[in-house]
């Protein structure tokens, strides 16, 4: 194992000379993925808890559909399927964006942890104590104040143990980014396997790095828990 | 509990060690069982009913015949062939697999069973020569773990050419389709029948084959694969070789799949 990672290191930790390989990627894809499918899960989180079915059913009916097809399935359709429509092939920024492997894992990645996240944080919304939120009418809040000051800084607050959840399984969803030809940590050790044929050393060093990130992941959001969520504590 | 067991352990494992050159011994060529990745026509696939076929499956059972042994194949991935080979699930490797050092480490070759060189293939027109001049800026598709990409990341990527490895060849062709690539890297014959006389390849042409390999990344030629510790079955394979080749048997299988010489084309040929 310690002579794999002597001949791959530099390929496994960042870079195979020519583009972003291996833990680097990984890393990016789950940062990125990640950063877009909170920013795009905290409105649709409160869309999904709205009166009006004109604004809860379609934001369930992404969720439904994201979270309903396995992720691999999701990568397919829009690497391979998308791409091969001839509008996207005929209108430039479309072909421009598609062409690109990393680009359609990150969009499929951000769109399936974004439909999770989504409904991670209107279970925490809809949760919300009542009387916080009577508290805060009782002090005259407009909804928007109501929900920028109490309900969304306290639902994130209840939901990052299942969130913390979220982002180690999308850690270990990324494995499936080599579909769309994007290197990251299990292609490189991929490639040490066809040239060395040593398959418990290539995947087990690969594990091993996975569990080193899944690791580093865990301490940090229970360094989180324990600061935002200490007026839980007994 | 512990005391129990050890005895008990020690008495199976010296059981293991006297069964295991009985076992080896008992086999004494009666058959040969072949390790096939039949996924790859039109040297070794699947027919519909379930059977191998192909170039590769002919010249085994021609082998077999030769030797008066009965032939069994084994279905198995190309990627876990040679492990299973070692782990002893089958006594050969009879599936189109190149003879290369890092390979020559772990088992043994037998005489060349045949040759096939590497080639790229491109969009009619294009005019992609195999070089890394002509394709510098363009993007070339390869699978992952073959020495084709090897080839393509020893000289063209340092020269500016836009490398993509693939899991499977499949792949590869499917973004040659939709135009993600402009050209794929691959052994000629595969190339032929497993795409450019499809309806899909249609449109797509040879664009030369690789002939600039100082390297020798590429390998020599095709054979079959043998464990370590068998050199008898080594030897007798290479005797069948030679015999089929002798006897015509080889011309015979050839003339059904190929119109060219497989057995003499060198990579270098055009």
């Amino acid at each position: 194992m310690i002579g794999i990672f002597q001949t791959y290191w530099q390929a496994l930790l960042y870079s195979d000379g020519y583009r972003m390989t291996g833990l680097a990627m990984t890393l990016w894809l789950l940062v990125i993925s990640c950063g877009i499918g909170f920013c795009l899960a905290l409105p649709l989180a409160v869309l999904r808890n709205a009166r009006s079915p004109l604004l809860w059913f379609p934001v369930w009916l992404y969720t439904f559909l994201f979270r309903g097809t396995p992720l691999y399935v999701q990568l397919l359709l829009i690497y391979t399927g998308i791409y091969g429509l001839s509008f996207i092939h005929n209108t430039p920024p479309f072909n421009e964006f598609f062409r690109q492997g990393l680009n359609c894992t990150i969009l499929s990645f951000a769109l399936n942890t974004g439909a999770y996240t989504t409904e991670i944080f209107a279970g925490a919304i809809k949760e919300t104590a009542h009387g916080e939120v009577d508290a805060g009418l009782a002090m005259g809040m407009s909804r928007y104040t109501l929900y920028r000051r109490i309900i969304i800084p306290s639902a994130l607050r209840r939901a990052l143990p299942a969130y913390s959840n979220e982002v180690i399984l999308m850690l270990h969803a990324t494995t499936l980014a080599f579909t769309a030809t994007v290197p990251d940590i299990l292609k490189v050790t991929n490639d040490a396997y066809s040239a060395t044929y040593d398959p418990f050393d290539c995947f087990g060093l690969a594990a091993l790095i996975y569990l080193c990130v899944s690791f580093g992941l865990i301490f940090l959001f229970r360094r989180a828990e324990r600061r935002f969520l200490a007026y839980l504590r007994p | 509990m512990k005391q129990i067991f050890a005895p008990a352990f020690a008495a199976l494992c010296a059981l293991g060690v006297v069964a295991a050159p009985v076992a080896a011994h008992a086999k004494a060529f009666t058959e040969i069982k072949f390790g096939v990745d039949a996924t790859y026509p039109p040297f070794e696939s699947l027919s519909p009913s379930g059977d191998f076929q192909g170039f590769d499956i002919d010249l085994g059972k021609a082998i077999c015949a030769q030797l008066k042994v009965k032939c069994v194949f084994v279905s198995q991935g190309f990627d876990g062939i040679i492990p299973a080979l070692q782990a002893r699930k089958f006594d050969a490797i009879l599936s189109s697999m190149t003879v290369t050092p890092e390979r020559a480490k772990q088992i043994n070759f037998s005489s060349e069973m045949y040759n096939e060189p590497t080639s790229l293939i491109e969009k009619k027109g294009a005019g992609l020569q195999p070089t890394a001049e002509s394709l510098k800026g363009k993007t070339v598709g390869v699978e992952a773990g073959t020495i084709q990409e090897t080839y393509a990341k020893t000289y063209w990527q340092p020269q500016g050419v836009n490398v993509v490895s693939y899991p499977g060849q499949d792949q590869v062709y499917a973004d040659l389709l939709s135009g993600r690539l402009d050209a794929s890297l691959q052994d000629s014959v595969e190339a032929s029948y497993g795409f450019l006389k499809t309806p899909k390849g249609a449109d797509y042409a040879f664009g030369g084959n690789v002939t600039y390999d100082p390297k020798d990344v590429l390998g020599s030629y095709i054979a079959i694969g043998v464990r370590k510790d068998e050199p008898e079955l080594l030897k007798k394979i290479d005797e069948a070789i030679a015999a089929i080749h002798a006897n015509g048997t080889y011309k015979k299988i050839e003339a059904q799949y190929f119109n060219f010489d497989v057995y003499g084309a060198t990579p270098a040929a055009q």
